[in-house]
């Protein structure tokens, strides 16, 4: 598979402090990676060594098969989480002012920033401060900075942060639809409902090392426990079945609701064979619902964050 | 790059510049300037005109042609006044006091029994004059008895001042060190001025850039060091157009102050030098001309083309050094409030570079102390250019420690804006801590 960026061992310590511990990773081209872990983990660290804002101790870091060096600053496109921008600078001046820093000239800078304030509706805010924007306004001007010179690899770190509930969205979209354009996009944060939305691929950060990193879906299913979630409609006598299945199957929690018949149940079966249980329930009843319990990545993370902390 | 570097400096710059309270400054500092300088001048004038009438009561024969009117005091005679007389009229014309010389047989008892009448304590400036002249006579009076005549008296009194020269045979005067080293001085100052100002400018800017957190946002685009850079850069450049700014229209409006209201600012200078007062024959008067052309000489000789050259090299070396530093404090500090513990140590080697320069430098431009701060980089922009308006090689500073000086300005320079830089890398993205020395000297290591 083609990687946009690859990271062989990367370590870095502040003094005593290992920020990172022998980190590899790898980020597949065009797709959303979230990059996971709980605060303090070492996701800001790794961040800002790929920015070229801190440099690693050792390992060594890939950009599109080159390492890493000083030209790639204009291919990558960063929204830090510790985020602002110059208070008493009019808007235009300093979206320009970043562009320009970026690379690109004024001109360039000036057509995309066109197309960017019409297309997220601000264009009348080219001459106002940013002392008078309100920090959601500020945040949207913060994002068209970032993706302005079109990046190959866009960094956004907790970028719904400071975001209402409709201009997160807008903003979401906005990935989305860059991701679709061809743009690789590494998503670090610790919301998990997001990274259920936007990842393809995750890495989970602790206390400075790996943890566990690939494709989310094949992390899913790596982590089911054969868990499935039952509804029976039974005849009569539901406190007998109930009883007789407890004693066949392993079950985790169940609710009779008696004047319905309905029997409602989380099982835990051997393995991922749901013929024998399913012969066995519709002997007794109707079976009207029939979920696996997938582990959500919420679940995940705190499981791994959790049996790490207790295991070592 | 490079072209990064110029963004940063432009931006720095406007930013600057645009500041409201930076536009401020620039116009209403020359008003406040030359609007101390009037008002000084007038206080000034004030006082000199301020003349004290003292009325004299004189019975005896021995002063009655002694008192002349002077700058301070004229002098109103009260003859066939009874003292009581005297004193009340005296009250009544509200003239500052009442000298009563009673009538002795001895020039030596007159004066003893002498007393001067006033409503408060008289000003000392009155009793002096006042006692010169008795003095005066006293003196007339002994040396008469040992057989002085008055003509031998008054040729003794002739003013006698030594000849000054140089070894090299030139007319040399008093004063001309003291004259050097305050153009010197005021170079030297003018770098500290520069220096806590404008030091003080980029610092803000970077609290500023770490309080509103763009700080990551860029340096993501360029490097710490190149940000560092450009800030220093914008803002000196600000302030070398504050201070242009400063000086045309402070000497505009000067100008403006001098011919409108015939403010005689010469007047206020001249009245602080050591010119003695009372009346001055014609050949004092020569004297004085030969004097003032030899400052004038002595001024035009200060190598003006090193003076200003060295300025410059000293100026953008010390402020590079300086305010890279206050850059560093800066990155340290989450707000201003918490850099005081930082500044004091910066600002005390300027400190003491003005004050030994005044202090030493003054009295001995050559001696070593003077030398030893000259080449001490921290205070060697300030304390060097007080001594080099004696120029660079026999009678001025010696050659090898104008270059050792710069070239140890140059490797502190090296020195510290790299050590800075390490600071400043590693604070701009600290938040939330205090920092300390010893944290400072940790993120050296990172």
């Amino acid at each position: 598979m083609d990687h946009i960026l690859v990271a062989k061992n990367v370590t870095k310590t502040y003094g005593n402090y290992t920020a990172l511990s022998n980190i590899s990773l790898q980020i597949p081209k065009n797709c959303i990676y979230g990059l996971l872990g709980p605060n303090g983990a070492g996701k800001t660290s790794f961040i800002r060594i790929i920015n070229q804002i801190t440099h690693q101790d050792s390992g060594e870091i890939f950009l599109n098969g080159e390492p890493l060096a000083q030209k790639h600053i204009a291919s990558i496109g960063y929204l830090p989480e510790e985020r602002g921008l110059y208070k008493s600078m009019k808007v235009g001046e300093q979206a320009l002012y970043l562009a320009q820093l970026k690379g690109l000239s004024k001109n360039e800078a000036k057509t995309r920033l066109k197309y960017w304030f019409d297309r997220l509706n601000i264009g009348d805010w080219w001459d106002k401060k940013i002392q008078e924007l309100s920090k959601g306004m500020a945040q949207k001007i913060q994002f068209i900075v970032t993706v302005l010179h079109e990046p190959k690899l866009l960094i956004f770190d907790e970028p719904f942060s400071g975001f209402d509930p409709i201009n997160a969205n807008i903003i979401k979209d906005e990935i989305l639809q860059l991701k679709e354009n061809g743009t690789s996009i590494i998503f670090s944060t610790h919301r998990m409902e997001s990274v259920e939305e936007l990842c393809e691929y995750i890495a989970l950060i602790h206390k400075s090392e790996k943890i566990l990193d690939g494709k989310l879906s094949d992390i899913k299913k790596a982590y089911k426990n054969n868990i499935f979630d039952v509804g029976l409609q039974v005849k009569s006598r539901t406190d007998n079945i109930m009883q007789s299945l407890e004693k066949q199957f392993n079950i985790l929690s169940s609710n009779i609701e008696g004047l319905d018949h309905q029997l409602n149940f989380k099982v835990q079966l051997p393995s991922s064979h749901t013929g024998e249980i399913l012969t066995e329930l519709s002997k007794v009843g109707n079976v009207n619902r029939f979920d696996e319990t997938i582990p959500s990545a919420n679940d995940i993370f705190i499981q791994t964050v959790n049996s790490k902390d207790n295991g070592e | 790059m490079a072209s990064k570097l110029g963004l940063i400096i432009k931006r720095e710059y406007l930013a600057k510049v645009r500041n409201r309270s930076f536009i401020v400054m620039t116009i209403l500092s020359p008003l406040l300037m030359v609007g101390m300088i009037v008002l000084i001048a007038y206080l000034a004038k004030i006082n000199d005109e301020e003349i004290r009438v003292v009325s004299v009561l004189d019975e005896s024969a021995f002063f009655q042609t002694e008192f002349h009117p002077s700058k301070n005091i004229s002098y109103v005679h009260m003859d066939e006044l009874t003292l009581e007389q005297a004193k009340d009229s005296t009250n009544s014309l509200e003239y500052y006091g009442l000298l009563y010389i009673p009538n002795k047989a001895t020039v030596e008892e007159t004066a003893n029994s002498a007393y001067l009448f006033t409503k408060d304590n008289p000003n000392t400036a009155v009793t002096q004059e006042l006692e010169g002249v008795f003095q005066k006579q006293l003196r007339q009076d002994r040396l008469q008895k040992l057989g002085v005549s008055s003509e031998q008296f008054s040729s003794i009194e002739k003013p006698f001042e030594i000849n000054l020269s140089t070894f090299e045979g030139e007319k040399s005067i008093k004063g001309i060190n003291e004259i050097k080293a305050i153009i010197g001085g005021g170079f030297g100052y003018a770098i500290m001025m520069f220096i806590i100002i404008y030091g003080g400018f980029v610092m803000r800017s970077v609290i500023e850039e770490k309080t509103s957190r763009i700080i990551e946002v860029i340096i993501s685009s360029v490097k710490p060091f190149q940000l560092m850079l450009g800030k220093i850069i914008g803002n000196s450049l600000a302030g070398i157009t504050q201070f242009s700014i400063w000086i045309v229209s402070a000497s505009l409006l000067m100008l403006a102050v001098v011919l409108v209201f015939g403010v005689d600012v010469a007047a206020l200078t001249s009245e602080n030098g050591a010119v003695a007062p009372g009346p001055m024959g014609v050949s004092q008067l020569e004297t004085m001309d030969g004097k003032m052309m030899i400052y004038a000489k002595e001024i035009l000789d200060i190598p003006w083309g090193l003076l200003i050259v060295s300025f410059f090299i000293y100026f953008i070396l010390g402020y590079l050094i300086y305010s890279s530093i206050y850059a560093a404090i800066g990155a340290a500090v989450d707000n201003e409030t918490d850099t005081q513990q930082f500044i004091f140590p910066i600002i005390l080697p300027l400190m003491l570079a003005i004050y030994v320069g005044f202090f030493s430098v003054f009295s001995n431009p050559h001696g070593p102390i003077a030398v030893g701060f000259s080449l001490f980089p921290l205070t060697s922009p300030i304390v060097m250019l007080m001594r080099l308006p004696g120029g660079i090689g026999e009678g001025g500073v010696p050659l090898w420690q104008f270059l050792l000086s710069i070239v140890l300005l140059i490797i502190t320079f090296l020195g510290i804006v790299s050590l800075a830089a390490k600071i400043y890398r590693t604070g701009i993205l600290m938040y939330g801590k205090k920092p300390t020395y010893k944290e400072l000297i940790k993120w050296l290591r990172y």
